[in-house]
Formats: structure tokens, sequence, C-alpha cells
């Protein structure tokens, strides 16, 4: 069973039953969708950049315990950053639930390290990313709806 | 829910049928497997799996062509499975039934060929709010070609079909009735017999998604007057990438072919093809021969056991599940219609089922979560997933609590 708890830590659960930054920015310049088609998962994310910087980030949609944490946890973490330093942490994240870290990552990603845990059910890899897959297409403008597929 | 009134004769043996299933003696997780994903695919048993590598080691050879000694016994293993089919869906004819790889091929054939000749621009296509998407993309593709409609037959709260809605759907411009025989995401029995007599008062033709249907029910598809019956063989113990359509001879002979090749024709010049007769026609190229003789295997096999007896089976084995996760706090089971086969799905308050299935699963326990291929029927429900136990004859009364106990674990971990 400590499979199962490194995987629904009780900062996950806790994220997923009170998440953080979700609300709906209507002002925001810029916006995705991302799907889960396996499970339903959908989620919208909402920035609002300041220059290069990420001034505001939130979130709506609905998803599983890890898809939702991970949301929450995004936003609480890329409020600040720069494009650059978001698209970085994402090759880092992805690394992470993939079981691809290297040694010395851990400390860059912070708090997202709990999410080390998903790489030992890869059928949840996309719960975790699908946050983030959303914010890069949010990031690029594009118009259509990501999915994790 | 009641259990199947039918005197079954015999008691049922469900330890003897799980020794038939080789699959079932593994560990998953260090826990024994306890396999409650029988809607999306159920397990198979020695008799499939030593059928299809008997016909491997001693039969295999192309079918219909050559006049060779192997030839001919895997023309006849082929053609004696397509009899066994006939029998057990009750066909007029063994003309009457067509291999194709499974339920959305069957349909997708009937799309392409009845429906181009018969469906036109302003036509109306029924389905219902509980289809699987293989029984409404078909028709929305054929729809979008033909500048035809669908129209959707609603479901009330329990998950039953409003016959009272369908009656006034019906109408001039219908031209093909396509419904569900059992939903594979709320295990609703659809009165088939009725809603055929209620479209061919209309002479409209009926097609039926039998996918979920025969591996729970006795199907006879000249007693509930059908058009057409569609299912896979991997739902009933078989092969996956085998199934059957079963369609009416005079539909059959009147309808265009569906894909061009070698088998399905009599003559070919370059002016002018002649096609082959039934059900040759509909069977372009050379075909899963392995898979039709191991889906004949299976269904020998469930015939073997008795079709009826495994529902009656299956049926107490819903009353006692349906029963024991009644009183879980927080759970609400999604389908409560009065006839039901082999499924239970269900939602647990604040719990997505994507997170109920992974905890499930280091119980080793496999069910399935997601909108099981019919989301319009989880917007019905307002949801965008469930959690889906569906039930198979090897299945027991164990596991359903062994189910219970990990629906109370799943419950802990989100304490």
């Amino acid at each position: 069973m400590s499979d199962l708890r490194d995987l629904y830590q009780d900062v996950i659960l806790e994220h997923s039953k009170a998440p953080r930054n979700y609300r709906e920015q209507p002002a925001a310049d810029h916006k995705a969708e991302g799907f889960n088609p396996l499970c339903g998962d959908h989620f919208t994310i909402f920035i609002t950049l300041d220059g290069d910087k990420i001034q505001d980030i939130s979130f709506q949609g609905s998803g599983c315990a890890i898809s939702k944490a991970s949301a929450s946890m995004m936003t609480q973490t890329l409020k600040g950053k720069t494009r650059a330093e978001a698209e970085h942490l994402f090759t880092r994240f992805h690394d992470l639930v993939t079981g691809h870290a290297e040694g010395g990552s851990e400390s860059e990603l912070g708090k997202l390290e709990v999410f080390s845990g998903v790489s030992e059910f890869p059928v949840r890899v996309k719960c975790a990313t699908l946050a983030w897959h959303t914010l890069n297409a949010a990031l690029e403008g594009k118009q259509e709806a990501v999915t994790t597929e | 829910m009641s259990i199947a009134a039918k005197p079954v004769s015999g008691a049922f043996d469900v330890e003897r049928v799980r020794a038939d299933f080789p699959i079932l003696e593994q560990k998953v997780h260090g826990k024994p497997l306890v396999y409650l994903d029988n809607a999306a695919t159920s397990q198979k048993p020695r008799a499939v799996i030593d059928a299809i590598s008997r016909y491997y080691e001693g039969t295999n050879a192309n079918i219909h062509r050559a006049v060779h000694h192997l030839s001919e016994q895997a023309t006849e293993e082929y053609e004696a499975a397509r009899v066994t089919a006939q029998n057990f869906i009750n066909a007029a004819s063994s003309t009457e039934i067509i291999f194709v790889r499974g339920t959305t091929e069957g349909i997708n054939l009937v799309a392409q060929t009845f429906g181009r000749a018969n469906i036109h621009e302003g036509d109306e296509i029924i389905v219902t709010d509980m289809e699987h998407h293989s029984d409404i993309v078909p028709w929305q593709l054929l729809a979008g070609d033909r500048g035809a409609k669908l129209r959707v037959v609603p479901i009330n709260d329990r998950g039953e079909l409003i016959l009272d809605e369908f009656a006034k759907l019906l109408g001039q411009k219908t031209k093909l009735v396509c419904v569900t025989h059992v939903s594979n995401a709320l295990g609703t029995i659809n009165p088939v017999r009725r809603i055929v007599e209620m479209a061919h008062a209309q002479s409209i033709p009926v097609l039926v998604d039998g996918a979920q249907a025969v591996p729970h029910l006795k199907v006879d598809v000249q007693a509930l007057d059908c058009d057409f019956y569609s299912f896979s063989g991997h739902k009933i113990y078989g092969p996956t990438g085998i199934g059957v359509l079963y369609g009416k001879k005079a539909l059959l002979e009147a309808m265009p072919p569906y894909q061009g090749g070698g088998d399905m024709i009599l003559n070919v010049t370059f002016e002018k093809t002649t096609y082959n007769r039934l059900p040759y026609k509909f069977e372009a190229g050379t075909p899963d021969i392995a898979g039709v003789i191991g889906l004949g295997a299976a269904l020998e096999y469930v015939s073997g056991i008795g079709v009826e007896k495994i529902g009656a089976y299956e049926h107490e084995l819903l009353d006692y599940a349906t029963a024991a996760v009644s009183s879980i706090p927080g759970l609400k089971i999604i389908g409560t219609a009065k006839e039901k086969a082999g499924v239970l799905s269900f939602t647990l308050e604040n719990i997505h089922p994507h997170d109920i299935g992974t905890i499930l699963d280091q119980e080793g326990i496999a069910i399935r979560t997601g909108h099981h291929c019919s989301q319009p029927v989880m917007r019905r429900f307002g949801l965008d997933s469930t959690a889906r136990a569906s039930f198979a004859m090897y299945n027991t009364k164990q596991e359903v609590d062994a189910l219970v106990r990990g629906i109370e674990r799943v419950r802990e971990v989100f304490a």
C-alpha cells in the first residue's frame, strides 16, 4: 500500500479538495481548454501576462484528484514566473512524473516534487500533465482545445 | 430487479467455470485478480484458446479457395462456426450471418451499405440517448454526408427509454431505428421487441447493438424480429477482432457490397464485377479465420452451460452487489432500470472515478472508469464519468465482497 500513499500524498489530496486559484478570469489575455478524452477530465487555464511575466494564472474544470491537484499546484508555482521559466518547469515536471528526473532537478520543482509518485502509475501521467499541456496551449495562443492523446 | 423467474435446472457451479479460465488464477499487485471489467472485454476459456492454437497448429490454410486438404478443413471449420452463430441467435439461415471485426464494424457496414442506399437528404435516423459512440458516430457520419438528421430517444432518471417520446419521433422521414439491446454504461435492458413492433408498424427497419446483450441474455433474432443485430466475439468469451452482423436476408440481398476484394465476387472483368451470394458478398478479403473458429468455440462453450443459466446467476450477483454497495455512504448507482444486466455503474461523492479505479487496482480489482464511450448518457446524468463494475459468469459473491472492501479503502484514502 506504500505505492498508493506515494501517489495520493496528503498535499495532493488537500489540493484536490480545496484547489487554489480555482476561478475564471473573464479578462485573461491567454486562455485554453484541455481534455483527457480517456477519462473525461476537462480544464480551462486562464493567464494574464505582464510583459513576459505570468501576473495571474487560474483554472476551472473537473477531473480526478491528481489532475486537479496538479492544476492547483501549477498555478501556485507559476505565478510571477516568466514564460521561459514556466516552459522549463514543465519539462522538469514531465521528467519527474515519467520517472526521467535527473539529480538536482527536484529542488527546482519545490513543492511539485510530491508528484514523483505518479511515475509508478504510468496511466496516471496524463492526469498529472493535463494542466501543463493546457498551459502550453494557452501561452502559445492555440485556438483548438488540447487533448492528452 | 428480481432474479430471473425462469427455473434453472442444475445448480450453476461457478468454481467449475472459473477453472476453465486460466487468466483468473493470477495475482495483481500481490492480490488475487478480481476481474470486473467484463463489459469492456471478457476473459477467455481454455476451450477458446485451444481452438485457436489447434487451428494454427493443425489446420491453417486459406478458405474458400484451394482444393487441397488443409484448405477444405479450414473452410469446413470456418463455415461450421457460422452455423454455430446462426443457432446461437436463432437466425433463419446461416447466410444471414456475416463475420465482421466486431459490433462497431457491423454497424458501420449497415451505415455504409443500407444507409447509403436508403438514407437521403431530409431523412431521419433514430438513435437513443444511451447508445455507445459506435452506434452514434457511424450514423452521424452518414447523416452529415447525406444531409439527413439524427433524432434521439430520451431516457428517464432510472436510465430507461421513454417509449412515448420514441413513438413521437417515428414518422415518414424515419428511415432506420438504432437501439442498444443492453446499455454498456447503465446496464439497462431495452424492450427491443416492443421497439421493433412500434417501428415496423410504420415499416421502419431496426438495427440492434447487441454487444452487451449476447453474453447475458438469450437472443432470438426471429422472435425480436429486428432487421439487423450486431455483436462482438470478445465480450462473449471469444477473441477480439471478430464479431457477427446478422441481417434479414431480403435486406442483405438488396444492399450494395461493403468492401470490394477477394471472396466477395463471382466474376471480375474491368467492365463489370458480379458479386458473390450471401454472406460472402460482405466478406471481402481473407477473414480472421482463427478468430471465427475461436468465436465458434466461445459460443459453443456458452451454449454448453446455457445462456439462461448464466443470465440467472449473473442477475443474482448483480442483485447481491447492488444491495451490498447501497449501504456505502456517498455511493450513488447510475442506472437503476427495472430490467438490468451485468453492469453496476456508480459514483462516490467527492471522489473521481479515475481515483477509485487506481485504488481498486492496487487491491487487484479491475473495473472501468471513465465515460464508457457513451458521453451523451454521461451528460444526461450530469457526469463526466462513472466507475463501472461489470459481471461475467465467473465472478463470485466473494469478489463482490472484495469490491465493497476496496470501495471502503478508497473512502479511507480520501477521508
